[in-house]
């Protein structure tokens, strides 16, 4: 316990380091993703990590050759940068050039890159200069042994991101949502991919050193999904997805730094997929609870809506309305019906009597005669405009003067007007509606 | 210009004060021609629709104008210039973008001043103030502030129109803002579309609805990989040419109702 708070606050210099370099990752992994999800290249992130092996591997051996040691990690980073974007750029280019869709693009240059980065990587493990130089590292992400040159670099990379994420933030907004409108407009729509490609280029490879090749993606990805359950409004998603991708890199490290032998990397990636599963759930704008909660509403209202109507048609020729005539006007089972009764009863819309007759209050009434007009003028409506899309239309929460404008609802009831099973607009209720 | 001539035609032949002018435009996709030397003036302050079937070349028309597809060859001049995208609006198909974005009705249409604002400016009041302007004139205040799932189709179609309306353009390029609309959308955007004209602005749509073509446009543009027949609609709006533009594929229905829509008309002339 008290190492777990020891380093839970930071207290230990190297757990902070690689902290708030993770952190900082995080933050960018989050922008970066939620822009590359929304633009529908979410994948484009594993090939440049996977193009990265190789890179790391050339970079190796160029700088053995140019009799370095080949161990300086910012040329080994620039290496996997470039080849990162080479691959991304040969995606693009396969995908406009060939009938290869771009599933099949990327599967091709991913693993061939991955590939070549396995055959370079046992080049240089037989070469003379000695073992692979930590190269596996980039594999799985080397979080534990991060010195401070690490943590500081990433630092930095990952705040120009944030940055550049920032100014771009309109233009990359336009150029997710609707690319031919801003070709239209003349923004420089391929200029603008390209530098959401760099900088998700950056965040792989920054990333490499923390999750490894790997997991980069998930780092990517998962926080931008989660994010998206939880707003409509895509600057809180970069937001969102930012925070969960910090709070994932913290509370991963931390993790792994109190468990001997555990990568940091892997567990980085389940603690942000765990905060995936918790907005699938809960999420307050499309999680599934949400969802299961208004499709519940929806069905309450809709046979509230039901009975009403129900008590509506059934007392044009008798009332008080019995229970059997309920029952015999829509499939429902008696048992429902008293609940359905019951429900009503307790919101006040009707009375029971004790003869197992109900009847309207006054506020049912003005209640049931607006569900009558609306259900009636829509279905006359879609059966003599049929050119609306049925799916539209939510019959009973739209005031049907909202969704077809006044003059054809005017219209719609003077169609109607001879028909007097129809009650006239709510804003007359008092003196068309009751009798 | 009534009809397509065979061949290269000079450019000087072209008028410069045209809103939209194409000479001999020539477009491919994967080595297949999609619009063969396509030649056309599109007149000032003149409602144009775009017809023809589908595979016609239509979308490619403006996408190639716009220059967000290569030209094999030609040349496309506004006024007689390179395009001045100031001037231009296009509102692309609604269902080239992604309705789940999450975006509300009222960041798309601000989207309209991106140009003016520039790089790296981000929205301010005032085009805020400018995209709810727009809004309304299209009837959706209320949904301002709804994600764009929320809406139903007609009332996206409007929100696109609306985002064409805050540019303030002297062109606007439609593709297919009728598509999927229901009757009393198609009313508003048609009313949006007159006093656009009024205003002496140009429009060219795409149209698929041939039965409206004659009551609502002034000019149209009958294509099909080349332009077969491009005029006033009085003029060009033929049985003939519109046999020639859709081959076999135009349908009974179609016939039935451009039919009768001549016989009204020589019935009032008469």
């Amino acid at each position: 316990m008290d190492s777990f708070l020891r380093v839970l606050l930071l207290e230990d210099y190297n757990t902070r380091l690689v902290v708030i370099g993770t952190v900082c990752l995080g933050i960018a992994a989050g922008a970066v993703g939620s822009l590359l999800l929304l633009r529908r290249r979410a994948l484009i992130g594993d090939v440049i990590s996977h193009a990265t092996l190789p890179g790391v591997g050339i970079a190796f051996l160029v700088m053995i050759a140019m009799g370095g040691t080949g161990r300086w990690s910012v040329g080994l980073l620039l290496g996997a940068l470039a080849a990162g974007l080479l691959a991304a750029g040969l995606v693009m280019l396969i995908r406009r050039t060939t009938l290869l869709r771009d599933d099949a693009a990327m599967a091709l240059v991913m693993s061939t890159t991955f590939g070549l980065g396995i055959v370079l990587l046992s080049i240089i493990q037989d070469l003379p200069t000695g073992n692979q130089a930590g190269l596996e590292s980039i594999i799985y992400g080397k979080t534990a042994s991060m010195v401070r040159g690490d943590a500081i670099g990433i630092g930095i990379a990952a705040v120009i991101v944030i940055i550049i994420c920032a100014c771009l933030y309109k233009e990359f907004r336009l150029l997710c949502f609707d690319e031919h409108f801003a070709g239209s407009q003349g923004w420089p729509t391929t200029l603008l991919d390209v530098v959401l490609l760099l900088l998700g280029a950056a965040v792989t490879v920054i990333g490499l050193q923390a999750v490894g090749l790997i997991l980069v993606l998930a780092f990517l990805i998962i926080p931008a999904a989660a994010a998206r359950y939880w707003t409509d409004q895509l600057r809180l998603m970069m937001f969102i997805a930012s925070g969960i991708g910090a709070a994932s890199a913290w509370m991963g490290v931390t993790i792994s730094a109190m468990v001997p032998r555990m990568p940091a990397g892997a567990i980085i990636v389940l603690v942000a997929a765990a905060f995936f599963l918790l907005s699938l759930l809960f999420g307050r704008c499309r999680g599934l609870l949400v969802s299961f909660r208004l499709s519940l509403a929806l069905r309450v209202r809709i046979h509230r809506q039901h009975l009403l109507r129900a008590i509506w048609e059934c007392r044009e020729t008798q009332s008080p309305v019995q229970l059997e005539q309920l029952l015999a006007r829509r499939s429902w089972s008696p048992l429902q019906v008293q609940r359905l009764i019951a429900r009503s009863a307790r919101r006040g819309e009707l009375q029971i009597h004790s003869d197992q007759t109900v009847e309207l209050t006054p506020a049912g009434e003005e209640a049931a005669a607006r569900v009558v007009r609306n259900h009636r003028l829509w279905e006359l409506f879609l059966i003599r405009h049929a050119d609306i899309a049925p799916s539209h239309v939510d019959r009973a929460a739209d005031e049907i003067e909202h969704v077809l404008g006044v003059e054809l609802v005017g219209e719609l009831e003077s169609i109607l007007a001879q028909d007097e099973t129809v009650p006239s607009s709510p804003h007359v209720l008092g003196t068309g509606g009751g009798n | 210009m009534t009809s397509q001539r065979p061949g290269a035609t000079d450019r000087s032949e072209h008028d410069d004060r045209a809103p939209l002018s194409i000479h001999d435009m020539t477009v491919a996709y994967d080595r297949k021609p999609v619009l063969w030397d396509v030649d056309l003036d599109i007149p000032e302050g003149q409602l144009v629709c775009i017809v023809g079937p589908n595979g016609a070349g239509k979308s490619t028309l403006l996408k190639a104008c716009l220059g967000l597809l290569p030209c094999v060859s030609g040349d496309v001049r506004f006024w007689g210039r390179p395009i001045q995208r100031q001037r231009v609006a296009y509102v692309p198909q609604r269902e080239s973008v992604d309705w789940d974005f999450p975006v509300s009705a009222l960041d798309v249409v601000a989207m309209g001043t991106y140009r003016k604002l520039g790089w790296l400016r981000p929205v301010g009041r005032r085009q805020r103030t400018q995209a709810l302007e727009a809004l309304e004139r299209v009837g959706l205040t209320e949904f301002a502030s709804r994600q764009i799932s929320q809406l139903s189709g007609g009332q996206q179609q409007r929100v696109f129109l609306a985002r064409a309306l805050v540019q303030n353009a002297d062109l606007y390029l439609m593709d297919e803002p009728f598509a999927s609309v229901d009757a009393s959308t198609e009313e508003a955007i048609m009313d949006v579309l007159r006093e656009l004209r009024q205003n002496g602005r140009t429009v060219v749509c795409i149209h698929h609805d041939l039965q409206t073509v004659r009551e609502s446009f002034d000019w149209v543009v009958m294509l099909n990989m080349r332009v077969v027949a491009a005029g006033p609609v009085d003029e060009v709006f033929t049985m003939e040419n519109l046999r020639r533009t859709y081959g076999g594929r135009l349908t009974l229905l179609d016939q039935a109702a451009t039919a009768l829509g001549q016989a009204t008309r020589s019935l009032q002339g008469s």
